[in-house]
């Protein structure tokens, strides 16, 4: 990684050892020497707590993998076991189901974070694309857990969510048997499922690894959404950041832990406590809250191929950002317009999330329409024609000029 | 040693494109099983062999649902009302025209077949239910008439019919 490494081992057995593998160097430089912009916000605390989110899923769930059945037959019963029989199972498995849903919600904050200062836009596009990267593995990883219940809800969801393909001109409907292994939603399906649950969080770790990687080379953006040109500009790693980081992880597991002890089925759906039926859809489904977004612009289409095009579109357009927007400027704070949308853009984000787990029906539908249609507009419109017509605010000349005024 | 020019095609550049046609082939190959195995295999295909249905105990405006290949089958006993509302429509105003005569066996316009899984995404429609006295899906608000032809939402097509034939006036064999 980048940056001149000025670890020296004083112990003769970690010089030696250094001088083999240079870990010890690189771990000092990337996580202690490494300079950080000094005008970083609690907004950049998510990078952390996202790690340590996968990290915490990781070890729950190779732990409830020693107690799980993947057999339609004994999926429920045995979620059922871990809750009732196994010592702490009841703590892993609400540790692990509500940590899903914390798991997203940093990832939400951390992309929305991202595209309000910027962070896509040149040297960041590569860094930017592997984060999409990540949040469609997590999206797949999501789903799969989900469906490893052998609910109601979880067999409706993999129903639901493996006919989208169904939508396919022509080959559709031979990709939805093979992706199933059977003519429907069946012990095949739930079997790859748990097998592919249990692989993907690893390949997330190793694009995580890719993306701290490229974050390292381009170097982290800031509120300012300048790069830094002296010392002055930045900070050391090792304590600023690490310390930073660490306070309100411990603030972001004070909420994850109210979820777990106090309402640890609040983020889910009671329908799920009841085992999975093959012949009767449940009255209302709906995907957990996460994917609700995606469901509502799904849902405003009345045309089945162009509301999954759209649904896919929705999250590939993000890959597109670095481009889509035109502006020279970064960070938003010095972009008076678009402030505005992007707020908006988050209300329509939100509306979509609340229109998802409404019925499709009346006023929901009229407002799922309006809000996707801005959606789109937002990146499609908005983004490429505020570079050519916003006056943007004028930039400080430093990092360490906006932090301590024009005087340092 | 002798340069050549890169223009110029050697028998080494020939072994390199000889060799990786050879190793692509291979990859290729090794991919068939791979895949292969995600495929309905032969416990489950053998499981959806054809199957027989008495149609004597099923009244008169009453619907069952039967599994065959794991799928929904809705047989619809339908009533002298329902046979004419699914006659009556202009079958050029549907979303998936086909004529009534299409969806039921000819002499047996009381019994209607269907697979029973709403072709928007594959959950299974409540019969007796929305404004066309057929099928309504509680997932994405689709409506199906008394013949299991699309009217309203976001379902493309009809409820599929599945492969089946009288083998008496009262018994139909499914598959």
């Amino acid at each position: 990684m980048s940056g001149n490494s000025t670890y020296q081992p004083q112990s003769k057995v970690l010089q030696w050892f250094e001088k083999r593998l240079p870990i010890g160097g690189l771990i000092h430089s990337s996580f202690v020497a490494y300079p950080t912009p000094r005008n970083l916000n609690y907004w950049w605390t998510f990078g952390g707590i996202l790690t340590m989110m996968l990290g915490i899923q990781i070890i729950t769930g190779i732990v409830l993998a020693m107690h799980y059945t993947p057999h339609v037959d004994l999926a429920f019963k045995s979620v059922e076991a871990i809750m009732r029989d196994v010592n702490y199972g009841w703590l892993l498995r609400y540790t692990h189901a509500n940590g899903a849903a914390m798991f997203f919600f940093a990832v939400y904050i951390h992309m929305f974070r991202g595209i309000y200062y910027g962070s896509y836009k040149e040297p960041r596009e590569v860094l930017w694309i592997l984060g999409v990267i990540i949040y469609l593995l997590m999206m797949a990883t999501g789903f799969m857990g989900y469906v490893l219940v052998w609910g109601q809800m979880s067999f409706w969801a993999a129903t639901v969510i493996t006919n989208l393909f169904s939508a396919i001109p022509g080959v559709g409907d031979t990709i939805v048997t093979w992706l199933w292994g059977g003519y429907a939603v069946g012990n095949p399906t739930l079997n790859r499922f748990f097998s592919l649950h249990y692989l993907l969080p690893f390949v997330i770790a190793g694009v995580v690894v890719l993306h701290i990687w490229a974050l390292h080379v381009a170097g982290q953006n800031n509120p300012a959404g300048i790069e830094p040109k002296s010392e002055k500009d930045t900070v050391p790693f090792t304590p600023y950041a690490t310390v930073k980081d660490g306070f309100f992880m411990a603030c972001f597991l004070i909420l994850f832990a109210w979820f777990i002890f106090y309402v640890p089925n609040f983020l889910g759906h009671p329908d799920n406590y009841i085992p999975a039926n093959p012949a009767v859809t449940p009255a209302e489904i709906v995907p957990e809250w996460y994917y609700l977004p995606f469901y509502a612009i799904l849902r405003s289409i009345p045309d089945k191929l162009i509301g999954v095009l759209a649904l896919f579109g929705s999250i590939l357009i993000l890959a597109f950002l670095p481009w889509l927007d035109t502006s020279k400027v970064r960070s938003g704070r010095y972009r008076p317009l678009f402030k505005q949308f992007f707020w908006l853009w988050v209300i329509a984000c939100i509306g979509l999330g609340w229109l998802g787990s409404k019925p499709p029906e009346g006023i929901y539908v009229i407002l799922s329409r309006l809000f996707t249609l801005y959606y789109f507009a937002f990146f499609l419109i908005v983004l490429p024609l505020l570079g050519f017509f916003e006056k943007t605010k004028p930039l400080p000349n430093s990092i360490s000029e906006s932090v301590l005024g024009a005087k340092a | 040693m002798t340069t050549v020019s890169s223009a110029e095609h050697t028998r080494r550049d020939f072994l390199y494109i000889a060799t990786g046609a050879v190793g692509a082939v291979g990859a290729a190959a090794a991919l068939v099983p791979l895949i292969s195995q995600m495929n309905p295999d032969a416990s489950t295909i053998a499981a959806g062999a054809p199957v027989e249905i008495d149609l004597t105990p099923i009244a008169e405006g009453q619907i069952v649902k039967v599994f065959w290949r794991s799928k929904p089958i809705f047989i619809s006993h339908r009533t002298k009302k329902e046979i004419d509302e699914a006659k009556n429509v202009a079958v050029d105003s549907l979303k998936d025209p086909e004529p009534d005569s299409a969806r039921v066996k000819s002499g047996h316009d009381q019994w209607l077949v269907v697979i029973g899984i709403c072709t928007h995404l594959g959950c299974i429609p409540l019969a007796h239910q929305g404004e066309y006295d057929g099928w309504f899906c509680p997932c994405h608000g689709s409506q199906y008439d008394s013949a299991g032809r699309i009217r309203k939402g976001p379902a493309p097509k009809n409820l599929p019919l599945p492969p089946y034939k009288f083998v008496s006036d009262t018994k139909i064999q499914i598959g």
